[in-house]
């Protein structure tokens, strides 16, 4: 293991430093002899691998866990963080990927909740909390009001309250993880800057993102984990991609995207002024066989709205739909299936699968309307349809009648995704297919895309990542506030042109 | 795993069970007997009846507080019939009082279904409705046995094969309602509805609709135990069956089937049931007041709960052993 401080290019002393931490699960090692230091106004990427052991060491750092071994000390001086609030007096704080507020309460409360400002009663000191609430929001440039509603507020925005939720206590080191995961360019954009202002009154920043190209943007020094061990650690000036790569693997993996040019056939979906009340308005195109359409744009640009739309979760205003040359309507998922379209969401955890059914009355969930005679289901044809499909996916389980609950993360994924192409689609409409997993299963992913392609059915892929957005689509869509900012082929396409579009900077 | 957690948790009832009947037989000699047995099942008949019901309801995240009161209604309603009309045949009451109970059952599930109603505010209002209803109906006048025809009040004393009709009743019940749960597109889209009703949605289920036909079955089988109350008691009057539509909920919970729905079983909500029976007929016979009875049950349904919650977080860190379990499973196979 490389030696943090040996490798720090600044002299200056860590606030931060973990020594030697360890901590284990029953049956796995989740951290072990974990070195990792952070410095005054200097931000470190957390990299690693899913189950690299990165959010156990934030879980550790912010007193939700305690370790097994190892020392936290701050400023030199060793301490114990036996619960949350020990962190939190300590000046650690963190924001996570899904901000953790209270959608009813108010921006102002969500900020100062649990050390509002006291009158001499000792009661809320509203007036209070409500200035230093807007003191803290101008501060980080910010014009949101202190008494809007957490509910109201776009993801970026809940963000920036989390931010000022952190600084109102003082933080010292600021945990981020993974920030960016659902926000846009744009709001990416911001939250840097306010990153950058974080960094310039000197607090220590441990970022975690999956993102390589965000990481040289805004951060200064990296530590990569692999396996619960932190694997290395330096300037990112000191190491190219590559390397960080390798180091995360453990190998050195070129992702390249394995799209295949195949020739596409007569149009399968033809959609024509398709516009709902609120999410998107007049947005045509046209998909033919074998072909992956991209849809590209700002979080809230309208993309999953009309994907759920085109499956019959909301229903669109006006507009027309054709299938095969033939005009349908699409009022319920179940119709949607019926006529061959069906829909991966991006929340699989949460849309996907029913944990608590086993295996193969998951993957014949949708598909119940073949499988069954007049209301009766028929266990042997689900049985067989389950296992062609668990045998296409390799899936792992002891046996089909497990619950999907007692899965691991990717075999439940093999479930959810198997589940619906037992239905035979004709139409996948896969919505953020990638989104936090890592580059090893992700490479799987695209390759797995392709053969389905290949294998002619027609793809929609809704995604944020550019790179995935110009490694597989053949053409792509971008939307922006709702409307359509134009249809990109192949060959005319680049990130410049994509993100120009997506942003409306001409 | 879980269905393992299951069968042992149905597995632990039956023993509880038989521990219990053994206990109770040696302080009272006689009460395992099977006569005896069969008049504890006869006495808990209703009480399985209504928990299946409810427990389908339980199953698609909602809940039925309103069964007891179905029961005080369409028992009254059955009963001013046979009062009024002695020349009707009991087939035609008992379709009756299965079409009432129906009727009320789709109320409470189209207010749910069409309005997007929490359940446990549509029944506490319909719990109050329907017997309002069931005063209306009678003007707080009570249906005496004698005004019953002979039909309507024995039929389900009638003893056969050592079991009276009443008993048999609950067997059939249990053996339908298992078929509907395990073998048809209705149970499945009942399991997938509770358990991740977004992705029963995306899987093309409508889970208002589903939850809907809960209602409709549960309703149904409330409707049935309406006319079998009036009929065991031999009188109907407002208050019949007052505060029993939380027997049918503790008789749930006691089976394991969650009260977040999607997680249960017909075995467990008839154990649940027949653990609450034997305790009913067990403790007056060792000497026990009425109003112990009362909080010892309340003891045994907190108890269930309790276990309930620990399981669910096992299971939990069985998820979250992402690695280990996916390996433990490769070794299995």
């Amino acid at each position: 293991m490389m030696n943090a401080a040996l490798a720090e290019p600044s002299p200056i002393v860590p606030i931060l430093e973990m020594r030697a931490i360890s901590k284990s699960f029953p049956g796995v090692k989740a951290l072990n002899d974990v070195n990792i230091s952070l410095y005054p106004g200097t931000v470190t990427a957390l990299i690693g691998e899913n189950g690299a052991g990165k959010s156990t060491l934030v879980k550790i750092l912010t007193g939700i866990y305690e370790s097994d071994e190892g020392e936290i000390h701050i400023d030199g001086k060793a301490v114990a963080f036996g619960n949350a609030q020990d962190a939190i007096n300590h000046g650690v704080t963190a924001i996570h990927q899904e901000t953790v507020l209270f959608d009813e309460l108010s921006v102002a409360e969500n900020i100062f909740i649990g050390h509002a400002p006291k009158t001499s009663l000792g009661l809320v000191n509203w007036k209070g909390v409500n200035a230093r609430a807007l003191a803290l929001l101008h501060s980080l440039e910010s014009n949101i009001d202190p008494r809007a509603r957490l509910k109201d507020l776009s993801i970026a925005q809940r963000h920036l309250v989390a931010i000022a939720r952190a600084l109102s206590v003082d933080a010292r080191i600021v945990i981020m993880d993974e920030p960016t995961a659902a926000l846009s360019r744009k709001e990416v954009d911001d939250l840097f800057q306010i990153v950058r202002r974080l960094k310039a009154q000197g607090k220590a920043i441990l970022f975690i993102s999956h993102k390589f190209d965000e990481v040289y943007e805004i951060a200064d020094n990296y530590a990569v984990f692999r396996d619960g061990k932190a694997v290395g650690s330096g300037a990112l000036a000191d190491i190219n991609q590559n390397d960080i790569v390798r180091l995360m693997v453990g190998r050195s993996i070129e992702h390249a995207f394995p799209k295949v040019d195949i020739p596409l056939g007569k149009t399968v979906l033809k959609v024509e002024n398709y516009s709902h009340p609120t999410e998107f308005r007049d947005i045509s195109f046209e998909l033919r066989k074998g072909e992956i359409l991209g849809i590209y744009g700002l979080v809230g640009a309208g993309r999953s709205e009309i994907c759920q739309s085109l499956f019959g979760v909301t229903r669109p205003s006006h507009g027309r739909l054709e299938l095969d040359g033939k005009e349908i309507q699409i009022r319920s998922p179940g119709e949607a299936v019926h006529a061959g379209i069906v829909y991966v969401p991006e929340e699989r955890g949460r849309h996907g699968a029913v944990l608590q059914l086993p295996i193969y009355q998951n993957i014949s969930l949708p598909s119940l309307g073949k499988t069954s005679r007049s209301g009766f289901l028929r266990a042997a044809e689900e049985l067989a349809l389950a296992r062609k499909y668990a045998e296409r996916f390799d899936l792992r389980a002891a046996a089909l009648s497990v619950p999907v609950g007692t899965l691991s993360g990717g075999n439940q994924q093999k479930v959810v995704i198997g589940k619906w192409l037992a239905t035979q689609p004709k139409i996948l409409i896969l919505d953020e297919p990638t989104k936090g997993i890592d580059i090893g299963s992700k490479a799987a992913v695209h390759a797995f895309i392709s053969e389905l392609a290949g294998e002619g059915l027609s793809i929609i892929m809704v995604s944020s990542e550019l790179p995935e957005i110009l490694g597989m689509s053949d053409r792509v869509l971008v939307m922006r506030e709702g409307l359509s900012a134009g249809l990109f082929e192949r060959a005319y396409m680049n990130a410049e042109i994509l993100v120009r579009a997506a942003t409306g900077n001409a | 795993m879980i269905k393992k957690l299951f069968r042992f948790r149905e597995m632990l009832l039956v023993i509880i069970i038989a521990v219990l009947l053994g206990v109770f037989s040696s302080r009272s000699s006689g009460f395992a007997s099977p006569s005896n047995l069969s008049n504890i099942f006869n006495d808990t008949s209703i009480l399985i009846i209504l928990a299946l019901g409810q427990m389908t309801v339980i199953l698609t995240k909602s809940i039925d507080l309103s069964v007891a009161a179905n029961v005080a209604f369409t028992g009254m309603a059955v009963a001013m019939l046979n009062a009024a009309h002695p020349d009707l045949p009991l087939a035609l009451i008992v379709v009756i009082a299965l079409g009432i109970g129906a009727i009320l059952g789709a109320i409470n599930g189209l207010f749910v279904w069409k309005l997007g109603i929490p359940s446990i505010v549509v029944t506490l209002g319909t719990l109050t409705i329907y017997r309002g209803m069931a005063f209306v109906l009678s003007g707080g006048g009570w249906v005496n046995a004698h005004q019953m025809t002979e039909p309507f009040l024995q039929t389900p004393r009638h003893v056969f094969l050592g079991l009276p009709v009443l008993g048999w009743t609950a067997i059939i019940i249990v053996a339908v309602i298992y078929i509907v749960m395990s073998r048809t597109f209705l149970g499945r889209a009942i399991y997938a509805s509770g358990g991740n009703p977004t992705a029963a949605v995306y899987a093309g289920i409508d889970v208002g609709r589903t939850r809907f036909f809960a209602f409709v079955i549960s309703g149904t089988l409330a409707g049935l135990c309406g006319y079998l109350w009036v009929s065991r008691y031999a009188v109907a009057y407002v208050d019949i069956a007052a505060g029993f539509e939380l027997d049918s909920v503790a008789a749930c919970v006691i089976g394991g089937i969650s009260t977040l729905g999607g997680i249960g079983s017909v075995a467990g909500a008839l154990l649940g049931s027949l653990f609450l029976g034997v305790i009913k007929n067990a403790l007056p016979v060792i000497n026990i007041s009425p109003f112990s009875q009362m909080a010892i049950s309340g003891g045994v349904i907190i108890a269930a709960v309790i276990f309930n919650a620990r399981q669910e977080q096992r299971r939990g860190r069985i998820i979250l052993r992402d690695r280990g379990a996916s390996e433990k499973i490769e070794g299995i196979a």
